[in-house]
This record gives structure tokens, C-alpha cells and sequence, in this order.
């Protein structure tokens, strides 16, 4: 297997006024070009940290991580980044959002390319809107548009459908299927959704709880794509990858709630 | 004009952006009362929305007006509305005349204190804005104007007259000049505080696309600070405006502050109250103006 994004022996830890915080330790993962990941896990398990580090936002204190044998060493135009709040600069319609990340990377058919991008997550009726004009599932087409626009080699998304309702966000999961299929992009994406994790995903990484989470299980999807929603509902395979997912977060790792409910008094408790 | 002065003073520090879940509140409490009233036929009568938004100021005009022929009635030297109506009448048929430098018209008074009061500003916003953003951007710098804006903000625009004075040795470059320091401060602080109120999330929007510099400061921070600054250049202008009269008492030459003055020596008091509403109008204009300008630079 060949290691397009390679993640190895990545720790971080943050420096507090109560003194150093470890988020993460011993994060080993090689993903393949082409391939959809997603990092699964209870809320603060630095999930997201992970993906701070791929984008170069934040910088490992451990390790290090190679793109197509590269360093990365700070943010840069070969990562697309989706933000789960869109982070769209609302003085900007649509199209000059886009257009902002499209003229940073190419010389020339900028016009052209960003057109191309927003009709691929079928938004070219909205180009001239302003962010506050469109709804939140539009505003993350626009997101996802402008990560793609870059023609980054590893898009990354961060809960990304997160703040949606059920039925957009389902629409939307559609869509970046559609997308990725279309692309042939690799992706790596947080999410604390099992359904989602399991749909869209080649591998889904199951993280421990934090401080000092690591990667407690990698699950392999072996679902035939293009995948379809509503036939893989009564899937039996989907249905135990599912369980698998939920079996990990719900029974080998706690609900998350240590730091306010510390396991050794839960136990006495319960006892 | 009371309330006109009161309005003033509640103007916020800065003004952010309003939360768009305020406005799906409010959009839903719409949906919520259709429904209602669909459902139960019940309707309430109300009087049409504009009628009540006119019937308010205009109720409080009238108290105003109906308080002040009273006083006027007791006696004493304040005359009553229509004595001033009349003398209005007089003032503004024909607000542009010109007998020497110290008997002009109304209109040239007050063109004269706008002038004034846009040359202060004007150099005002050209060293706040710069300095505010620096000073918002730069924690060290932010450290080092601190002391100095805490000390001297307070400082009522007038003490600095006497030095205006010395170093500029006229009358009307020494106005200009406490019109600059007072419009000086709420441009600095009200703009350093948007370039430190700038979302994280525009900022990692810049970092990973690695913007350059230049972007960042047009497509980034200037249209996240522009609705601070206005609100700075608000707050600037409605102070310029208060102190100009006074200024102007103490220095002479034409304008609606010395023309108070004068009046007051000649002991014209119908004059003074005119020239008390003539300068809460021109106020109330700027400020409505720049209350437009902030709309069209405010993202919802």
C-alpha cells in the first residue's frame, strides 16, 4: 500500500496554565491516495486536533506528517480544508469566496475554474448570493467548493455536516459521495456520526478517549460503492459495521464523561 | 432636544453584528402568530404600524414645546415658541449674508463650524484608523498605547485649547486642532477593538489558503474592522460636534458657537434657542447619515 498522507508517531501537547495538556499520543495512520477516512470518536477525544495538525494549523510536538513524501510544515494550498461552521467571509458573494481561494493557487481560467467548481456541488443559480442570502446546507456546498477549488490533494473535513438538519445533511452526504466519486479525492473527515462514518468511509478510525487519546481501532468498509442509502438500511453488512462503530464508542470506551464524573466514583456509585 | 442628547450618550462602545438567530426568532414568532390566527380566526386590531411610529415623536415634541411655553408664561426672560418662531422666520429667510467677519448669516455660522469640525476629523481618522489597527494587531504596541489612551482619554477636549493656542498662535487652527484631539480617540479604540474582534475562523480561512498579506488586509481584516471603524467615526463626530460650540465660544470668528455668544452679549435669548435647535438638527443629520453609511456596511 502506498502512504499518500502518512501520519506517524504524531503526539501533541498543549501547554495550560494547569501545566501540559496531552491530547494525542502515538497517532500512527498511512492513508492511501484516493481513499475517504474518517476519524470517529466521543467529543474531546482530539479528533479535531488530528486534523488541525494534517491542515498545519496547529504543529505536532511529536512526530510528523508526510503528504506525498512532503513535510508539512504549516498550512498550505495542497490541503482543502471544510470548516464545520463554513467560515464563508460574508462580505463576499458565493462566487468571490470561491474565487478568493481559486486565484491564490492558479494563474490562469480562474473565472472559468470557479464556475466549474460551483456548478460541481450545484450551486451556479447561487453564485451571486452573499453567505447570509442562502441556507446552511448551501453555505457548506459553498465550504466544500472552495476547499475543492484549490485542487488540494487531501480535502479535510471537519464535522462538516455537523450544524445541519437530518434531511440536508443526509442530501449532503449524497452529494460529497457524488463528489469524491467524480474527483477521485482523498478525504479525511471528522465526524461523530456512526450512520455517516460508515457511508461514506473506506476506513473508519476509532479514537479513545481522551487526554492523551490515540487510535483505539481502524474499521474496514468493505462496502461496494456507489452506495445507496436507502438499499444499505437493511444491509446486513452495513448494519454490523454500524454495530461495530457503536460497539467501540459506547462499550469500550465511556460516554466521555470522566472529567466531570470521575470513573472510580461512577463505580462506587454504582455499586 | 433632550432626548436627542440622551439618544447620544447610549451609543455603544461597538456594535456587532446582530446574531442571525435573532432574526429566525423572529421570523418564527411571525410564523407562529399566522398560525394562530389562521387556526382561531381571532385577529388583533391594531392601529396600521406607521401611524404609531409617527404619533410617538410627534406626542413628544408637542410636551416639549407645551413645557417650555409654560416656563415662558411664568415670566422671567425666556421668551415663549412663537416669539421664537418669529424670530426663526427672520433668521432663515435669508441664512447667508455677510456684514463683515462678525455679522454673517446663520447658514455661513454653522458651515463654518461643519468645516471646522470635518477638517479635525478628517486628520483624526487619518492617524486613528492606522494607529488602531496597529495597535489592534500588535500586543506590544496595544501595551504601549494603553497608559497613554487611559490618561489622556478623559481629558475634556478644552484643556488642550491653551496649547493649540500657543503652538498655532490663531484662533481657528487651534479649534481644528482640539476637534482632532477629541475625534482622535474613539477612532483608535473603536477600531483596534474590531481588529481584535476578528473571528478566528476568517483568520484560518487566510492561513490555509496562505494568503498573502495584502489579501488578508482587503478581503480580510478591513471589511471585518469597516463596521467598528464606522462606529468610532460616529462616536468621533457626534463629540466634534458637542465641543466645536464650545471651542468656538472661547476662540471667536464665525461660527454657530461664537454666534451663541454673541447673541448671549447682545442678549438675544430667542437667538440662543434657535440657534440650540439649529445645532441639535445639523447633529441629528450627520448622525442619521452615518447611521446610513453603517447599514450599508453592516453584514447580516
Amino acid at each position: 500500500m502506498h502512504k499518500y498522507l502518512s501520519i506517524e508517531s504524531v503526539g501533541k501537547t498543549f501547554e495550560t496554565k494547569k501545566g501540559d495538556f496531552v491530547a494525542l499520543t502515538g497517532i500512527e495512520l498511512a492513508i492511501r491516495k484516493g481513499e475517504f477516512v474518517t476519524l470517529i470518536g466521543h467529543s474531546g477525544c482530539g479528533k479535531s486536533t488530528l486534523l488541525n495538525l494534517v491542515a498545519g494549523l496547529l504543529k505536532p510536538t511529536e512526530g510528523t506528517i508526510l503528504l506525498a513524501d512532503k513535510h508539512i510544515d504549516g498550512p498550505g494550498p495542497d490541503r482543502g480544508v471544510v470548516f464545520q461552521n463554513h467560515s464563508l467571509l460574508p462580505w463576499l458573494t458565493c462566487f468571490e469566496n470561491v474565487y478568493l481561494a481559486v486565484e491564490r493557487v492558479f494563474a490562469k481560467d480562474r473565472k472559468e475554474r470557479t464556475h466549474a467548481v460551483l456548478e460541481l456541488v450545484g450551486l451556479s443559480h447561487a453564485e451571486h448570493k452573499y453567505p447570509h442570502e442562502i441556507s446552511g446546507g448551501m453555505k457548506q456546498r459553498v465550504g466544500i467548493a472552495r476547499a475543492l477549488a484549490i485542487e488540494p490533494k487531501v480535502l479535510l473535513l471537519d464535522e462538516p455536516f455537523g450544524a445541519l438538519d437530518a434531511l440536508t445533511r443526509a442530501t449532503l452526504q449524497d452529494e460529497l459521495m457524488r463528489i469524491v466519486e467524480k474527483t477521485g479525492a482523498t478525504v479525511l473527515m471528522v465526524t461523530h456520526d456512526v450512520d455517516e462514518a460508515v457511508l461514506l468511509s473506506d476506513r473508519v478510525v476509532m479514537m479513545t478517549n481522551g487526554p492523551a487519546a490515540t487510535i483505539g481501532d481502524v474499521l474496514d468498509v468493505q462496502l461496494p460503492r456507489p452506495r445507496a442509502r436507502l438499499a444499505l438500511a437493511h444491509d446486513a453488512r452495513f448494519m454490523d459495521l454500524r454495530a461495530a462503530v457503536l460497539e467501540f464508542l459506547y462499550a469500550k470506551q465511556t460516554s466521555g464523561t470522566d472529567h466531570v464524573f470521575p470513573a472510580a466514583r461512577r463505580a462506587a456509585l454504582v455499586q | 432636544m433632550a432626548a436627542l442628547a440622551l439618544r447620544k450618550e447610549v451609543i455603544p462602545i461597538r456594535t456587532s453584528p446582530p446574531h442571525p438567530a435573532a432574526k429566525v426568532l423572529g421570523e418564527r414568532a411571525d410564523a407562529v402568530r399566522a398560525r394562530f390566527e389562521a387556526s382561531t380566526g381571532y385577529r388583533r386590531t391594531r392601529a396600521p404600524e406607521w401611524l404609531l411610529a409617527l404619533l410617538a415623536p410627534v406626542a413628544g415634541l408637542a410636551l416639549l414645546v407645551a413645557l417650555w411655553a409654560l416656563i415662558a408664561k411664568q415670566g422671567g426672560r425666556i421668551p415663549d415658541p412663537i416669539t421664537v418662531a418669529h424670530a426663526a422666520a427672520k433668521i432663515f429667510a435669508d441664512p447667508f449674508y455677510s456684514k463683515g467677519p462678525n455679522d454673517q448669516g446663520i447658514g455661513w455660522n454653522v458651515l463654518m463650524s461643519l468645516k471646522r469640525v470635518g477638517i479635525g476629523f478628517g486628520m483624526a481618522a487619518l492617524v486613528g484608523i492606522p494607529l488602531g489597527f496597529v495597535i489592534g494587531r500588535f500586543r506590544f504596541l496595544a501595551g504601549m498605547a494603553a497608559p497613554i489612551i487611559a490618561l489622556l482619554k478623559p481629558v475634556s477636549p478644552l484643556a488642550w485649547l491653551p496649547i493649540g493656542l500657543l503652538v498655532f498662535k490663531a484662533a481657528n487652527p487651534a479649534a481644528i486642532y482640539v476637534i482632532f484631539v477629541c475625534s482622535l480617540w474613539p477612532m483608535i479604540v473603536n477600531t483596534a477593538v474590531g481588529v481584535r474582534q476578528i473571528p478566528q475562523d476568517y483568520l484560518n480561512v487566510a492561513r490555509v489558503l496562505n494568503l498573502s498579506e495584502w489579501k488578508v488586509f482587503t478581503k480580510i481584516l478591513f471589511p471585518a474592522v469597516l463596521p467598528y471603524m464606522i462606529t468610532g467615526v460616529r462616536l468621533s463626530i457626534g463629540v466634534a460636534w458637542l465641543v466645536i460650540v464650545a471651542a468656538e465660544m472661547l476662540t471667536g470668528g464665525v461660527g454657530i458657537g461664537f454666534w451663541v455668544w454673541d447673541e448671549w452679549n447682545n442678549l438675544k435669548v430667542e437667538h440662543i434657542i434657535i440657534a440650540i435647535f439649529t445645532i441639535g438638527i445639523v447633529g441629528l443629520v450627520v448622525e442619521q447619515a452615518l447611521v446610513l453609511l453603517a447599514r450599508r456596511f453592516s453584514y447580516a
